[in-house]
């Protein structure tokens, strides 16, 4: 109650920033466009250049809330994991969810031609990826919760989570060897991850499965605060932990999973995010937290995407880059910085 | 005692405690017949692995009794749906909490989960509730502070706040002692005395500081090789039940001062 108060400014500062970075991330890219083309395209009205107008209303509309899924789906998705992990280095990440998407994402592309014919054509449409890439994060997620369940330790969970991302690189690369180089390279496009391919068809059903996922996500919120408190409390507080768990796990597979369809897998924004935002919100409520890890993420994303354009010149950086070289330094300065990583 | 206070909370039937793997049953401790009452301070007292965890964690349900029944509130724990159970019984662990990032005041308003809408709004009930848990612990002060801040002294207090606010029946405490020093250990069981007195709840605790035990209790459920018995300090005194509880080649117990010497 007295905390709601205290984080009533920064809340609003958060969402002031989100506002100005959408604008920002819409009106910077390869070709400048005056802002008053843009505001004008935004609300309806024709422009000077029908370019102008299309840029914005299929590219760059599209690529910004694409932006702000991503990046607060992904940062939810990692505060998820560290409480159900019990562990602050957690995210989809190190825990191999994303591996698991890559590896169905694979399994389709490459694989394709292993399966042949009409079978494989057939998965290898937009929905083959997105289900295949759902699928595998589920899966891994599943694995990696299982062996949770025989070892307390959750180091020794972490480690399995790196040793599932390198089972997944294994086959990915056996997968490779027998793939075309055309399938190859749509591979390698989809890993560097990219935020501008979707159509605002794609971006609908991303939009739909994030919301289930975001709902489940806000669902969960009294069961992550009694989590808190560790597992034999919360049974103590008559929680039913299988079933949280299992609604916790499917919110976060539904989240990361689906993002890393659409976009490719992209590094550390799940990692980083909710610690960046505990940095401001110093509380543990996830009442509070949820909503300021969805903000965070959102501005992360949109800044990072905006620098991935590289403003007024033809190239594009492969964003997956621009996340690391952002979240990496995050990640190093909070360890090393005193402030403790206290979650 | 008033006929309110012979009301039972918690009461075992030929209650066998023990593991069960694939391949045999391991008993550690059979026919335990213990009734608890209303408003009552209970100590459980015994020797390292003799079996007071597992008795504790029967009671609570984190596993299941060999044989026997355990009801809380003439109703069977096991009929017990898990909510419901929250609302009878709270417990107080040896485990460390996950997050101590939380502050004093949202730790205890977390024992209120049990009465909390979907999203775990606090009401007005549950902030009265929450503040008497903490006026009732002395740690008003400490309510903005946050868990990592505290001492071990300290952290106990408010770990019993939070049971305090859960509004139980039957509060169950597993070593609540342990890390404490010779006052606070004092100090916290007479704290459970005073809390049992005044909120009428009854309170079982596991712990070594038998000396302390013997004076605040108003029963003891002793731990021995052979059995549990459960009966008033003063008359496990007469009956000599301590003499039995540890081996005898270092310490024996001395009737007259209520505590154990070292053997010179």
């Amino acid at each position: 109650m007295i905390d709601k108060k205290t984080y009533k400014l920064p809340s609003i500062i958060l969402t002031a920033i989100l506002v100005v970075c959408f604008f920002l991330n819409i009106s910077l890219g390869s070709v400048s466009i005056p802002f008053k083309a843009i505001f004008n395209s935004l609300i309806g009205n024709s422009t000077e250049h029908e370019t102008w107008q299309h840029i914005i209303q299929n590219y760059r509309l599209p690529k910004a809330f694409t932006a702000i899924i991503v990046g607060s789906g992904l940062g939810i998705s990692g505060l998820l994991m560290q409480t159900l992990f019990r562990n602050p280095l957690a995210g989809p990440f190190v825990l191999g969810i994303s591996s698991g998407a890559s590896l169905g994402v694979a399994l389709v592309i490459l694989g394709s031609s292993v399966f042949g014919g009409v079978f494989g054509a057939l998965f290898v449409s937009k929905w083959g990826i997105v289900i295949a890439a759902s699928l595998g994060s589920f899966l891994v997620l599943l694995a990696v919760l299982m062996v949770s369940l025989k070892v307390r330790d959750t180091m020794a969970i972490l480690i399995i989570g790196l040793m599932f991302a390198s089972i997944t690189a294994a086959i990915v690369s056996v997968l490779s060897y027998f793939g075309s180089a055309e399938q190859l390279q749509q591979y390698v496009f989809w890993g560097f991850g990219s935020l501008g391919n979707l159509s605002w068809t794609d971006l609908s059903i991303l939009f739909i499965i994030y919301s289930i996922g975001l709902i489940l996500a806000i669902l969960s919120i009294k069961t992550l605060n009694t989590l808190l408190l560790g597992e034999n409390y919360a049974k103590s507080l008559g929680l039913n932990i299988k079933k949280s768990r299992l609604i916790i796990i499917i919110a976060t597979s539904l989240l990361a999973g689906t993002i890393t369809a659409f976009t490719g897998p992209i590094a550390f924004i799940g990692l980083a995010i909710p610690h960046l935002t505990r940095q401001v919100f110093n509380t543990s409520n996830h009442k509070i937290l949820l909503p300021a890890v969805f903000l965070f993420g959102a501005i992360v994303m949109l800044i990072c995407d905006s620098i991935a354009q590289l403003p007024y010149s033809d190239l594009t950086l492969p964003i997956n880059a621009i996340t690391a070289l952002i979240g990496a330094p995050v990640i190093i300065w909070l360890l090393v910085s005193k402030r403790k990583m206290v979650f | 005692m008033t006929e309110k206070n012979q009301h039972i909370i918690l009461k075992t039937s030929n209650l066998s405690i023990g593991y069960i793997s694939k391949k045999k049953h391991t008993c550690i401790a059979s026919n335990i017949n213990i009734e608890l009452k209303r408003g009552e301070l209970v100590g459980l007292i015994g020797a390292n692995g003799i079996g007071k965890s597992t008795l504790l964690r029967t009671l609570t349900q984190v596993q299941n009794p060999l044989e026997g029944t355990i009801e809380i509130n003439d109703k069977k724990v096991n009929d017990h749906a898990p909510l419901e159970l929250a609302k009878v019984l709270s417990l107080v662990l040896t485990e460390q909490i996950t997050s101590k990032n939380l502050s004093v005041f949202e730790l205890v308003a977390l024992g209120r989960q049990p009465y909390t809408n979907w999203i775990g709004t606090i009401s007005k009930q549950d902030t009265e509730a929450i503040n008497n848990a903490l006026e009732l612990t002395n740690i008003t002060e400490l309510k903005h502070k946050k868990c990592f801040e505290l001492s071990d002294g300290q952290l106990q207090k408010v770990m019993i706040a939070r049971a305090l606010a859960q509004d139980t029946d039957l509060i169950i405490l597993d070593e609540p002692t342990t890390h404490l020093d010779m006052y606070h250990k004092a100090y916290i069981l007479k704290l459970l005395q005073k809390l049992a007195k005044d909120t009428n709840k009854t309170i079982l605790f596991s712990s070594h500081e038998i000396d302390l035990a013997i004076q605040l209790c108003d029963n003891l459920i002793v731990m021995t090789e052979n059995d549990v018995v459960s009966n008033t300090p003063c008359n496990l005194i007469s009956k000599g039940t301590f003499n039995h509880l540890f081996p005898k080649d270092l310490i024996a117990f001395d009737e007259k001062t209520g505590s154990f010497r070292v053997k010179k």
